[in-house]
C-alpha cells in the first residue's frame, strides 16, 4: 500500500485515472484503500429530473448508484439508498444553492454538488465538490486552454456544538492540468494535484454554513495561489536551471 | 494474496502495466518508481523481466548520460550511437561503452572499430560540429551533455551524395532533496543535402520538471522546429547550425518563461479567478437572506 501510495505521488498527475485502475486491477485487495486514500479526477452524471448535472464521489454513492443533490434520488435508481437525514437534507439543500453562487463568481462556470451525511463521531460531515472545464472548448471564457481541469474536493467534518462553538476539520485536494498549444511555442502542459487541512474552532452563531464557506474560500485561494506561486514557480526555476536565460549570464559582469 | 491477483490479471497484463509505470517515471525517477513498482508486483520473475523491457527504453527516451570509466567523458544513451542492445558508441572519443541499463552504468568501454565510424569525409563535418555544440553546450547549460551522431550516410566518402548528422543535447537535474527534478533534451537533425546544397534541419525540444514536496505538480513541455541553410565547408557549416540551433534554443526558452508569465492572469483565471467577478469575497453572512430570496444572481449583477 505504500509502494502504492508512493507510485500515485510520482506519476504524472494527468495520469492519475490510468495509475489508478492499473493500481486496482494489480491489487484488488487494497481496492478500498486505494478507493478512499488516492483522490480521482470528478465524475458527472445528470439528473434528468431537474436537468442538471452532479458530481460523483464515494460520499454519495450506494452500491452502484449515486445519490443527485438535486432531487435526492439515487441514479440509476436504488430502492433504499442511503439518505441524509430531513434537517441535514434542508441543509444540504441550502448548501448546494448558495455554493452554486460562489462557483458561478469564482470559475464562471463549472458545476458544484455538496452532500451532507450523518457521522457516529462527528456531528455530520459535508463535502463540497466543484468541476471546471476551462478549456477553449468548455468554460474557458477567455479561449487560451487547448485543455484545462480544475477539481476541487472538500471534506468538512464538523463537530458537536459545545458552548456556542463547533469543531471544523476541512480536507482540500485541488488536481489541475492545463495545456497550451501554438506553433511559435508548442505544446506546454502542467498538472498537478496537491492536498491540505485546516482546522478551525468557530462559533456557530452565523450558522454551519456560513463557517464551512468561508473556510472553503480561504483554502481555495490558498491552494491556488500556492499552485501558481509555489509548484509553478518551482517547476519553473528548474527550467531556468536546466538552461539560464540568457540575460542572467549576459548581466553577470555589471552585477 | 498473490493467489487472488493471479485470478484477476494475466502474467502479460501485469508486466505492461509495471512496464507503464516504469516508463511514465519523472526525470531521474525511475529508480525509485521500480522500487515501488516491484512491491506492488510482488513477484520478481515478472519484475525482472518489465524492468529488462521498460529500462533501455526510459533510458533513451531520456537521454541519460552515463559516466565512462577512465574520466573520458560521459556518454549518451540514445537510439542515435545505440549499436546493438547495450553497446552505445560515443563519436568525440570514438569509444563504446557498455551500458547495464537497469543499474544505468557504464560499466566498461572499448575502442569503436572502424566500421562503427564515420567516413573521413563524415567524420570532418562531425567533428566541426561537435566542437561547435560542446561550446555553445558549455555557456548554455549548467549541466548539459552534447554529442554529434551520424544518422545516415556514414559512409559517403566524398561530395555527391547525403548524410544526416544528429546533435543530441540532454542537461539533467536532480536534486531529491529540494523535491525537484527536471530534464531538457533536444534533437537536432541536420540532413546535408549535397544535390541542393541545403542543409535542413529539425528540432525536437522537450522539457519536463517534477516538484513534490507534499504534492505533485509536473510540467511537460514540447516543441519542434525547422529551418535551413546553405551547404559550406564543414567548420563553416557548423558555425551555422550552432547560430541556428542556439537562436532556436534561446526562443523556446523565451516562450516557456512566456508561457509561465502568463498563467496567473490569463490561463490560469480559466480555471479558477483570484477574486470573485464582484472582486470582493463571497458574502457568506448575507446567504441566508440570499438563499431565501433566490435572487443573488440578479442582485450581484452576474447575470447573464
Amino acid at each position: 500500500m505504500e509502494a502504492a501510495m508512493g507510485l500515485m505521488r510520482r506519476m504524472p498527475p494527468k495520469h492519475t485515472e490510468t495509475a489508478l485502475s492499473a493500481l486496482l486491477s494489480l491489487m484488488p485487495q487494497h481496492s478500498s484503500d486505494l478507493l478512499s486514500q488516492v483522490d480521482q479526477p470528478l465524475q458527472v452524471l445528470c439528473d434528468m429530473e431537474y436537468g442538471k448535472e452532479f458530481i460523483l464521489c464515494e460520499y454519495n454513492r450506494d452500491a452502484d448508484s449515486y445519490r443527485s443533490p438535486w432531487s435526492n434520488k439515487y441514479h440509476p435508481p436504488l430502492e433504499d439508498g442511503s439518505l441524509p437525514s430531513e434537517e441535514l437534507r434542508k441543509l444540504e439543500i441550502e448548501a448546494n444553492d448558495i455554493f452554486a453562487i460562489y462557483r458561478d463568481q469564482y470559475y464562471e462556470g463549472g458545476i458544484s454538488s455538496v452532500y451532507m451525511w450523518e457521522d457516529d463521531n462527528e456531528c455530520f460531515v459535508g463535502c463540497f465538490l466543484i468541476k471546471k472545464d476551462g478549456s477553449k472548448t468548455g468554460q474557458g471564457r477567455r479561449g487560451y486552454l487547448q485543455e484545462g481541469a480544475w477539481d476541487a474536493i472538500h471534506v468538512i467534518e464538523v463537530g458537536p456544538e459545545e458552548e456556542g462553538t463547533s469543531h471544523y476539520r476541512l480536507t482540500s485536494t485541488v488536481m489541475l492540468s492545463l495545456t497550451t498549444d501554438n506553433e511559435s511555442s508548442g505544446t506546454f502542459s502542467l498538472s498537478g494535484s496537491i492536498r491540505r487541512q485546516m482546522n478551525m474552532h468557530l462559533s456557530v452563531q452565523e450558522g454551519h454554513l456560513c463557517n464551512m464557506g468561508r473556510m472553503i474560500e480561504e483554502m481555495e485561494s490558498k491552494l491556488r495561489n500556492s499552485l501558481d506561486q509555489v509548484y509553478f514557480g518551482k517547476t519553473k526555476e528548474m527550467v531556468c536551471t536546466l538552461r539560464p536565460p540568457s540575460e542572467v549570464v549576459m548581466r553577470l559582469p555589471d552585477s | 494474496m498473490a493467489d487472488e491477483e493471479e485470478a484477476e490479471l494475466s502474467e502479460k497484463q501485469k508486466k505492461e502495466i509495471a512496464k507503464w509505470f516504469l516508463l511514465k517515471s519523472p526525470p531521474g525517477e525511475i529508480q525509485f518508481v521500480a522500487k515501488d513498482v516491484k512491491a506492488v508486483l510482488n513477484d520478481d520473475v515478472l519484475y525482472e523481466e518489465a524492468a529488462s523491457e521498460a529500462f533501455p527504453l526510459y533510458n533513451k527516451s531520456h537521454l541519460i548520460s552515463l559516466e565512462m570509466p577512465g574520466r573520458i567523458g560521459d556518454v549518451i544513451v540514445t537510439s542515435y550511437g545505440q549499436l546493438n542492445e547495450t553497446e552505445f558508441i560515443d563519436p568525440r572519443t570514438a569509444q563504446v561503452a557498455v551500458v547495464d541499463h537497469i543499474k544505468q552504468v557504464c560499466t566498461e568501454v572499448r575502442p569503436a572499430l572502424d566500421e562503427e565510424l564515420p567516413s573521413a569525409y563524415v567524420e570532418e563535418f562531425r567533428c566541426a560540429l561537435d566542437a561547435e555544440i560542446l561550446k555553445y553546450v558549455d555557456e548554455a547549460y549548467p549541466k548539459g551533455i552534447c554529442s554529434v551522431y551520424c544518422g545516415n550516410g556514414k559512409d559517403v566518402e566524398g561530395p555527391g551524395s547525403d548524410f544526416e548528422l544528429v546533435v543530441v543535447i540532454s542537461a539533467a537535474r536532480h536534486s531529491p532533496q529540494n523535491f525537484c527534478n527536471g530534464s531538457w533534451r533536444s534533437i537536432w537533425s541536420i540532413e546535408f543535402k549535397d544535390e541542393l546544397q541545403m542543409l535542413e534541419l529539425s528540432g525536437k525540444l522537450q522539457v519536463g520538471a517534477h516538484y513534490f514536496e507534499e504534492g505533485n505538480v509536473q510540467l511537460d513541455a514540447k516543441h519542434e522546429c525547422k529551418d535551413t541553410t546553405i551547404f559550406q565547408s564543414s567548420e563553416d557549416s557548423a558555425i551555422a547550425i550552432g547560430n541556428i540551433i542556439r537562436q532556436h534554443e534561446t526562443e523556446y526558452l523565451s516562450s516557456l518563461e512566456e508561457s509561465y508569465s502568463n498563467l496567473p492572469d490569463t490561463t490560469f483565471k480559466d480555471l479558477r479567478r483570484k477574486l470573485p467577478v464582484t472582486r470582493t469575497l463571497f458574502p457568506w453572512q448575507n446567504t441566508l437572506q440570499f438563499s431565501l430570496t433566490r435572487d443573488i444572481t440578479k442582485e450581484l449583477g452576474i447575470g447573464k
